[in-house]
């Protein structure tokens, strides 16, 4: 009995050191978190918070630091918008691209039609490149959000920037299921379908929770406007309570229907 | 006898149990996924899953319940399937040299495994039924494409169960002449099957790192093989089927070693030392290949997808790899050490006693090397965390050539050791011995400067990205040294005169407990090395195919992962003493006095 007592003792003294060295002996790294599969909320976007959203992409979701950082695994891309003119021109092009634009698109999303020299596969002579289709696998960025990084490259590349922020497109993201729903063709259409009306009165509706809409066009500009559907609790209207009013809106409707949404409610005066 | 007999209908009802949930589940849901998705011939693409897609119960934790008993389930699997392979051998080499302890002690070797083969059966099914409880779409999208591959492993579960127990208790009545060479056949087709059931297991966890067959949207091609043979099957299979080995020898020595501490007679003990000097010697053997099936495995996953490797060989895994070097060191010391313990049995082993302390510094510099820390790649995040990507001192020890040097010269003094201990009772008697030994020096003077020297010009005067060029004739010298001197031995000890009676169980109580550490560090290893398979695929059950949405889909830290892995490792050691104890009471027997009626 008293063997088999010392072995469970000397069994627990192991694992008790195990798991001691892995908490205390060495530095507790907080994992990133998963990346959030967010709608961005194109209809209130500049073009400055366009490239710092390309910017937070590029570190963040799109994990391009991973590879393309000071470690030698891949270029840095601070002057790739500059050195698009040469890389049209190389004889090692395979791409379709004309401009600043298409090339770094088409390297985000095809990365073989160009494979910067020392980078490429191993053993493939740099005509395969390592890096992922960025559209696609496990980055999976949507069209919008390519376009962000875009922007925020040619942008820290001294380049003129060239995107357009995307409205016209539905946002396809992946949170969204089955078919994406068609947009809502007049204001009206909105506001009963997204129920805006149990709780205002707008339209032919007559909610009492939240405060009457029939002429806030006469008291609010539109950047408040589109504040107070983006972000309800940004600014609490007089008499009325926090965390009332749904805080998602951003992320169920369309940039187009948010415009829509914002240009007739500052019509009602 | 009782016992016994009990045990034994336990073990198979519980088979029969498990292989039938299978079956009914395995059919259920390919029949119920199949309907909802008729139209693109039965496959749907992967499912988009909230949230609330994930049952919860209340005061569990899915995530952490699921890990523990796959990890369970995992341990009792690689030891039950690890036993046959040297049993079967144990077996042949008793049939050659027709000494009887060979056929005794495979024997009892599989009498451990039997008990431990319910146990695993029964952490699959708790497996089985926790993921259809708390994961049940992704085990629904798995079944489907998996489906023939699932009823198969029912199919050979049953087979195995069989010839299991053919092989087992047969062992008695299958022997001499014909009928031994029947046995044997038995115990190889318990392998054949033993291993395809692993194969097609390794194929599901393969599967959800490197998914193919399937579109990207995760429709199914209707092709099973080429999900089955997907980009890391093999690379796992290898791996694994080494590792398991090692595992399966450590945990039998473990037995002997508590058994040896128990014995009260010396018959008993020099048993049972016999038995855990073998067990260790199995270990051994398969360590010594595992690094190198290690790289081969971490190549490969840097093949599949840079994303991967980076995420494997760099940032918050970095530091995995630093205690997985600690627990390795641990391993490759305690095996020596026990080596080195065991020289005592011999009378001649005096002769070699002054060598030891420099194997054990060459090991315990070996060791530090690996587990500096190599350069390391994070995340911004992560990056804010620790302070910089290059530990601060030892940068230069901590690359790869570096490390793959240490490696080497571990695993050649391992070697040296294990020389040391064969020969620590023999006297050579052919007249080449001095120029035997010279020969043997020279090999491993060359083999370790040439190891040196490929390491320190290839780590530090090469300039390639990745500084791996120096790892293949590294381990190429390794094993040329190894093996010419053990054939060089060979000849050189074939008629050779023994020092004296070798004193089985003159060992120290304390070389048993280098077999203990040698037990579970390996099975604290595996759980660790569990977390990190698991783990590279972040976010994602099967990678960049179906995105991991429950609220556990985060990454843990490693000292929350060390801390599920030790509670998992205390359960499963707990088992296995059960296991132990089991063992042993079946073999007691108790006369009750005036009990049953005369
Ligand atoms: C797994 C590593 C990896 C990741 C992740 C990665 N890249 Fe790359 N990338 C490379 C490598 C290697 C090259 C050089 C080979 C080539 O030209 O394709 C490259 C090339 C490029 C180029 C072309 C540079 C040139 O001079 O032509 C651009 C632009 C680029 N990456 C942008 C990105 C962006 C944006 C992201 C994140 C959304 C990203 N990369 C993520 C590895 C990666
Ligand atoms: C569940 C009830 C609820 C729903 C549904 C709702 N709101 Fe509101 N809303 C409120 C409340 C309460 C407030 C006042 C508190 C605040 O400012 O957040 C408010 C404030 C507002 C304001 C600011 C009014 C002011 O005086 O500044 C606007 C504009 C608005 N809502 C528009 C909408 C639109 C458009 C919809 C439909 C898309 C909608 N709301 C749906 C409850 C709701
Ligand atoms: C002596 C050296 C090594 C030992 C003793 C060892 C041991 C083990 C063990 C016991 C397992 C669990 C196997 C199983 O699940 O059945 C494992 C898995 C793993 N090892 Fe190693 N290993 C070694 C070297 C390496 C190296 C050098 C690497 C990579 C750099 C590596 C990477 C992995 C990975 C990724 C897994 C998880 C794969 C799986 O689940 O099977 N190993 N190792």
């Amino acid at each position: 009995m008293r063997q088999f007592l010392m072995v469970v003792a000397f069994t627990l003294l192991t694992v008790g050191l195990f798991a001691g060295y892995s908490n205390f002996g060495i530095p507790q790294i907080e994992p990133a978190q998963p990346p959030k599969q967010e709608k961005i909320d194109l209809g209130a976007m500049t073009m400055d918070k366009f490239i710092a959203l390309g910017e937070k992409i590029f570190n963040g979701k799109g994990t391009c630091t991973l590879c393309h950082n000071n470690l030698g695994r891949a270029p840095m891309l601070g002057g790739t918008a500059g050195l698009v003119p040469k890389r049209l021109v190389d004889p090692r092009y395979k791409g379709e691209a004309t401009n600043v634009e298409e090339y770094l698109i088409e390297s985000f999303v095809k990365p073989s039609a160009f494979v910067v020299a020392g980078f490429g596969k191993k053993g493939t002579n740099d005509t395969v490149s390592p890096m992922p289709d960025v559209s696609a696998g496990s980055i999976r960025l949507n069209d919008a959000e390519i376009k962000a990084v875009v922007a925020y490259l040619q942008d820290s590349g001294g380049a003129e920037v060239t995107v357009k922020i995307p409205t016209d497109a539905p946002e396809q993201t992946e949170q969204t299921e089955g078919e994406p729903r068609a947009p809502f063709e007049t204001p009206e259409q909105a506001i009963a379908e997204l129920g805006c009306g149990a709780c205002h009165k707008v339209a032919t509706e007559e909610g009492e929770v939240g405060p009457d809409l029939t002429k806030i066009g006469g008291l609010r500009d539109k950047a408040y406007l589109r504040q107070a559907i983006l972000d309800p609790n940004a600014d609490i209207t007089e008499g009325f309570e926090k965390d009332q009013m749904p805080p998602d809106y951003g992320a169920q409707m369309y940039a187009q229907e948010l415009e829509m949404m914002v240009d007739y409610l500052a019509g009602l005066k | 006898m009782n016992l016994c007999r009990l045990k034994n209908l336990k073990g198979i009802s519980t088979v029969l149990a498990v292989g039938i949930l299978w079956l009914l589940a395995g059919d259920a849901f390919g029949a119920e996924t199949a309907s909802a998705t008729g139209v693109t011939g039965g496959y749907g693409p992967a499912p988009d899953l909230k949230p609330s897609d994930y049952p919860q119960v209340a005061g569990v934790n899915s995530r952490v319940t699921i890990w523990i008993v796959a990890q369970l389930h995992l341990w009792f699997a690689a030891f039950v399937l690890a036993v046959p392979i040297f049993v079967f051998i144990i077996e042949a080499i008793g049939m050659r040299t027709r000494d009887k302890r060979y056929d005794d002690m495979a024997y009892e070797f599989i009498k451990v495994s039997i008990t431990a083969y319910s146990l695993t059966a029964i952490m699959g099914g708790l497996l089985l039924f926790c993921l259809v409880l708390f994961y049940p779409d992704l085990f629904r999208y798995m079944s489907v494409i998996f489906k023939d591959s699932m009823f198969y492993y029912a199919l050979l579960f049953f087979a195995e169960s069989a010839v299991l127990y053919i092989y087992y208790y047969g062992w008695h009545w299958l022997q001499g002449g014909f009928r031994k060479w029947v046995h044997l056949t038995l115990g190889l087709l318990l392998n054949a099957v033993g291993t395809t059931l692993m194969l097609l297991a390794n194929a599901w966890l393969t599967f959800m790192m490197s998914p193919a067959g399937v579109d990207p949207a995760g429709v199914f091609s209707g092709d099973a093989w080429a999900a089955i043979h997907n980009f890391l099957w093999n690379p796992i299979n290898i791996h694994r089927f080494i590792a398991n080995i090692a595992y399966g020898g450590s945990i039998v020595g473990a037995y002997a070693a508590f058994k040896f501490l128990t014995a009260s007679g010396a018959q008993e003990k020099a048993h049972y030392d016999w038995m855990g000097y073998n067990a260790n010697f199995i270990a051994i053997c398969a360590l010594l290949p595992l690094p190198f099936a290690g790289y081969y495995l971490a190549a490969e996953i840097y093949a599949y997808s840079q994303q991967m490797g980076i995420t494997l060989m760099g940032g918050l895994f970095a530091w995995l790899f630093i205690i997985q070097a600690v627990l390795i060191g641990t391993l490759f010391l305690s095996a020596n050490y026990y080596l080195w313990c065991g020289m005592g049995r011999s009378d001649g082993a005096k002769r070699y006693y002054k060598y030891i302390k420099y194997i054990a510094i060459v090991l315990i510099g070996a060791f530090l090397v690996w587990f500096t820390p190599h350069t390391l790649v994070l995340t911004n995040e992560e990056l804010k965390a620790l302070g910089g990507p290059y530990h601060k001192y030892l940068g230069p020890l901590g690359i790869m050539p570096a490390k793959n040097t240490a490696v080497n010269l571990m695993i050649l003094f391992t070697a040296l050791s294990f020389m040391f201990y064969r020969r620590a009772n023999k006297v050579a008697t052919v007249g080449w011995v001095k120029a035997g030994n010279a020969i043997q020096v020279a090999l491993f003077t060359t083999g370790i400067l040439n190891i040196f020297f490929l390491g320190v010009y290839h780590g530090y005067f090469t300039n390639t990205v990745y500084k791996v060029a120096a790892s293949i004739p590294q381990v190429l010298t390794t094993l040329i040294v190894i093996v010419a001197s053990v054939v060089i031995d060979s000849f050189m000890y074939r008629r050779s005169q023994e020092a004296g009676p070798l004193h089985w169980g003159r060992v120290p109580p304390r070389s048993q407990y280098a077999l203990f550490l040698l037990a579970v560090s390996f099975t604290w290893l595996m759980g660790l090395m569990g977390y990190i398979r698991s783990g590279i695929r972040q976010h994602w059950h099967i990678l960049d195919i179906m995105r991991d949405n429950s609220p556990d889909a985060f990454t843990p830290t490693l000292g929350y992962a060390a801390n599920v892995v030790s509670l998992a490792t205390i359960l499963f050691m707990a088992m296995v003493i059960f296991v132990f104890w089991l063992s042993q009471v079946s073999g007691s027997k108790t006369l009750p006095d005036g009990y049953w009626k005369e």
